[in-house]
């Protein structure tokens, strides 16, 4: 009984978060796309240091932390060119892209040093 | 609001002179006031450098205490030898015969900050040498820690909060006492850090900014650079954001400007070799990874939940998603701990969260004077009025609450809490208690003026056309009570009077305490004329010339700096304090008989010994009043050194009485060698004042020692065989 009820349930959640998502723009789209392949990454580079072991650690560290970084950094552009968020109404979708390039630029140039 | 208190604070200014000054440069309000505000951080940058040199024009540009030696050599060593050599660093030349890696153990931001500042001036052609750049570069960041003071009170509260807070924190003590010129410390510069990131977080948070957010983790970096103290921003923060996410305030801007700056700043500050991969294993900063994946799983949440638009679905999402969340953060934390791949906290950062932890665990940490519990006296010596201004503050802030007044009420509170933990983190205080005391102070007089104006203007406005039916029933409420204005007016000298006990309370406790060079005595002379004692250098310039360049000296860790810097000789330790063994052999060498102490000498190839004696000034802080921190020390590794052994009774004495393990030990026998042919007094035989004390025979030990006039040192040559008395 409860498990019917609670599967019904997930089904339920399922396709109202797919209508849903079918409804979001374009170019949020093309954002998720970016942030789920960073995440995969980053998901492989785990599993290859479990395999492997985690020497040297720094090239690991930065190899995960660029993902998880760039990631990171695209879900805030996301939040700042997102139409439907009012804290950032008065913000051009050119600036917060313009920033999001700069921390890129910054986050890559750190990780450069890093990786030993 | 805020345009009738600007013209409020113009109009008071607004007598014949300054209008007529003002009329003559044709400026608008907007501008007199930006004119006014200018004047005055430009005059408070000026103070609080000025405020800071006491010790310069009394004795001489020269660096102070212990540390700053260090720091100074290391500076010396970048400007000569560069960058590449500097970072990877290895000195030979302390900790015989271990050596230090210098370049992956310190914290270079100060030593790069000066040399900097060293380069730019010579660039600009200012042939200036690196000592004086070392000795002024605390008082230089201590005027821009007003100006980010400015900045920070007007994103809490307002531009007028901003300027009181730039003027508190230019000549508060407890601020002014690790950044007087010639303390070239990492505090001095690392208030300034932290008081930037705070800011610029602060700032990052109201406005949503990626750039702000971007400058907070650079902010974050100079202060992982500069001190050891980084870790208490690394654990505010991540604080302060679960603060907001309980109160509900959870919001976008929120998370991107604490991700933003969490992995650049985590990232930027694993560049630091001495902080490494502390970011991700050490237990001091698991709080802020938490954070870090408890504000993704929020941002999941209110994502879904804005997708959903329906409630029941939501809700057993929700708990799906919050047991999964909470079971996995638990069992990794759980892993990582039990596991031992977490560190748990160091003992440097756990006794300041249980403080009876170092006294029973770790001698050398709790023998360090800077590291007591804090007494009231000087929290009252440090803050003067601000100690009852930052309740009102904290009042002023719960009043209007927003992202940015919480922010520093948690600031003030935790760091009020290690205040009186520690005596040495009055300094990590001073910041918050300015800010919060100058919200105080700004709004009360703020208030105050209004109700001083209120009158006029209620009066005005009603000789106008009374359109404005606030105003005219504000007017009638002020006109029912008719000793308000002079109650105002009253308790605005009272604030005024306040302020300037204040002034003169900070002047004078710079100019009395805080100024001293510790390494340059000062005294009154029989005839009451000053008398400076130099010892110290002149001990350490004897050194320096007159001893083979290999030589190596064997002191107790309080002058290890001082000797690499000044006489250039190897030590043995040092104020670093990194080996807690061999700084415990130096200990057992000190209280042991002769003969043993001879053997552990010799092992370490000890040529020159040196030790602080103070009787014959009545210096007070000598190597006879660190000795039971020596016998601690050395019989926490060497149980064959007991403590007991140099007690009479349980107490210490050091004259006739003194227990036989006391009165043949090394360090006693050094400090009182000869001591019988010294004049301690006036038309007083020599040593006679000192024998009636102690009545004892002093062994003769080797020949050549250099003795200093004042005797504050002596030196011997101990490639003699010791004779026994």
């Amino acid at each position: 009984m409860g498990r019917t009820t609670t599967s019904k349930d997930a089904q339920a959640l399922f396709h109202s978060l797919r209508s849903a998502y079918v409804a979001t723009p374009a170019n949020l789209k093309i954002i998720d796309l970016y942030i789920i392949f960073a995440v995969v990454t980053a998901v492989i580079q785990v599993v290859y240091m479990a395999i492997v072991g985690s020497f040297p650690f720094n090239s690991f560290l930065s190899g995960v932390l660029s993902c998880v970084g760039t990631a990171v950094l695209a879900v805030c552009l996301r939040i700042q060119v997102n139409k439907e968020n009012r804290e950032f109404k008065d913000l051009p979708p050119e600036r917060a892209f313009a920033d999001f390039v700069l921390c890129n630029l910054v986050l890559h140039l750190v990780i450069m040093n890093f990786l030993g | 609001m805020v345009a009738k208190t600007e013209k409020s604070a113009v109009d008071l200014l607004k007598s014949p002179g300054m209008t007529s000054l003002f009329k003559s440069l044709k400026l608008k309000t907007k501008q007199q006031e930006l004119l006014i505000r200018v004047t005055i951080l430009f005059l408070v940058y000026v103070l609080a450098f000025i405020t800071r040199l006491f010790s310069v024009l009394r004795y001489e540009s020269m660096i102070h205490e212990f540390d700053p030696y260090f720091n100074y050599r290391v500076t010396q060593f970048l400007t000569q030898k560069g960058f590449y050599e500097f970072w990877n660093w290895f000195d030979s030349e302390s900790w015989y015969p271990l050596g230090r890696i210098v370049g992956g153990t310190l914290f270079p931001g100060l030593m790069v900050t000066a040399y900097l500042i060293y380069r730019t001036l010579q660039f600009l052609r200012f042939a200036i040498h690196i000592r004086e750049v070392c000795v002024l570069t605390a008082p230089f960041f201590a005027s821009n820690t007003t100006l980010v003071a400015y900045f920070f009170g007007k994103e809490l509260w307002d531009s007028g909060a901003g300027l009181v807070a730039a003027v508190l924190i230019a000549i508060c003590p407890g601020y002014i006492s690790r950044s007087v010129a010639g303390s070239y410390d990492n505090e001095g510069v690392a208030i300034f850090a932290l008081l930037l990131t705070f800011y610029l977080f602060v700032k990052a948070v109201n406005t949503g900014s990626l750039a702000f957010a971007l400058a907070s983790a650079f902010g974050y970096f100079y202060m992982v650079s500069a001190w050891g103290g980084y870790v208490f921003i690394i654990n505010l923060i991540p604080l302060y954001v679960m603060v907001l996410l309980i109160t509900g305030r959870y919001s976008m801007r929120l998370y991107v400007a604490y991700n933003c700056t969490y992995i650049l700043g985590m990232l930027l500050a694993m560049q630091i070799r001495f902080v490494g991969f502390q970011h991700v294993q050490s237990g001091e900063h698991m709080a802020a990874m938490g954070v870090f994946f408890l504000m993704q799983v929020f941002y999941f949440l209110d994502w879904v939940k804005h997708l959903l638009n329906d409630p029941k679905l939501f809700h057993t999402f929700l708990r799906i998603t919050v047991t999964c969340a909470v079971g996995l953060g638990a069992i990794a934390l759980g892993v990582g701990t039990a596991s031992g791949y977490i560190s748990p906290w160091t003992g440097r950062f756990y006794s300041l969260l249980d403080p009876t932890y170092a006294k029973d665990h770790i001698p050398i940490i709790a023998s360090v004077s800077e590291h007591q519990p804090t007494a009231w006296s000087s929290f009252m010596f440090d803050f003067h009025i601000l100690l009852f201004l930052f309740p009102a503050g904290l009042y002023f802030c719960f009043k209007r609450l927003s992202d940015a007044t919480i922010f520093i009420v948690m600031y003030g509170l935790t760091s009020m809490y290690f205040a009186g933990v520690m005596v040495r983190l009055i300094l990590v205080a001073t910041p918050a208690v300015c800010l919060i005391s100058a919200i105080a102070v700004s709004a009360t007089i703020k208030n105050l003026t209004q109700l001083v104006r209120a009158k006029s203007k209620a009066s005005h406005s009603a000789s106008g056309k009374g359109t404005i039916s606030k105003a005219s029933s504000k007017g009638s409420l002020d006109q029912s009570l008719p000793f308000q204005r002079n109650g105002a007016i009253a308790l605005l000298l009272g604030a005024f009077f306040l302020l300037s006990r204040y002034a003169i309370h900070c002047t004078w406790v710079t100019s009395e305490a805080y100024s001293s060079p510790s390494i340059v005595l000062a005294a009154r002379g029989a005839h009451g004329n000053r008398v400076i004692f130099d010892d110290y250098r002149e001990a350490y310039f004897w050194l320096r010339q007159n001893t083979p360049p290999d030589a190596k000296v064997m002191s107790w860790w309080d002058y290890g700096y001082q000797i690499t810097a000044m006489g250039n000789r190897t030590v043995i330790v040092d104020n670093n304090t990194w080996n807690n063994t061999h700084i415990a052999t130096v200990g057992r060498a000190m209280s042991s008989y002769e003969d043993e102490a001879y053997d552990i000498m010799r092992s370490l190839d000890v040529d020159y010994v040196l030790v602080v004696f103070g009787g014959v000034t009545g210096y007070s802080s000598d190597d006879i009043n660190k000795f039971l921190w020596m016998v601690r020390i050395g019989g926490g590794v060497f149980p064959v050194i007991k403590e007991p052994d140099y007690l009479v009774n349980g107490e210490y004495r050091v004259d006739k009485g003194a227990a036989p393990k006391m009165l043949n030990c090394l360090m006693y026998k050094l400090s009182y060698y000869r001591f019988g042919e010294v004049t301690t007094e006036y038309g007083k035989p020599p040593g006679s004042q000192i024998l009636y004390l102690l009545g004892m025979g002093l062994s003769p030990a080797s020949t050549s020692a250099y003795i200093s006039m004042v005797v504050v040192k002596l030196i011997f040559i101990k490639n003699q065989i010791w004779t026994k008395s």
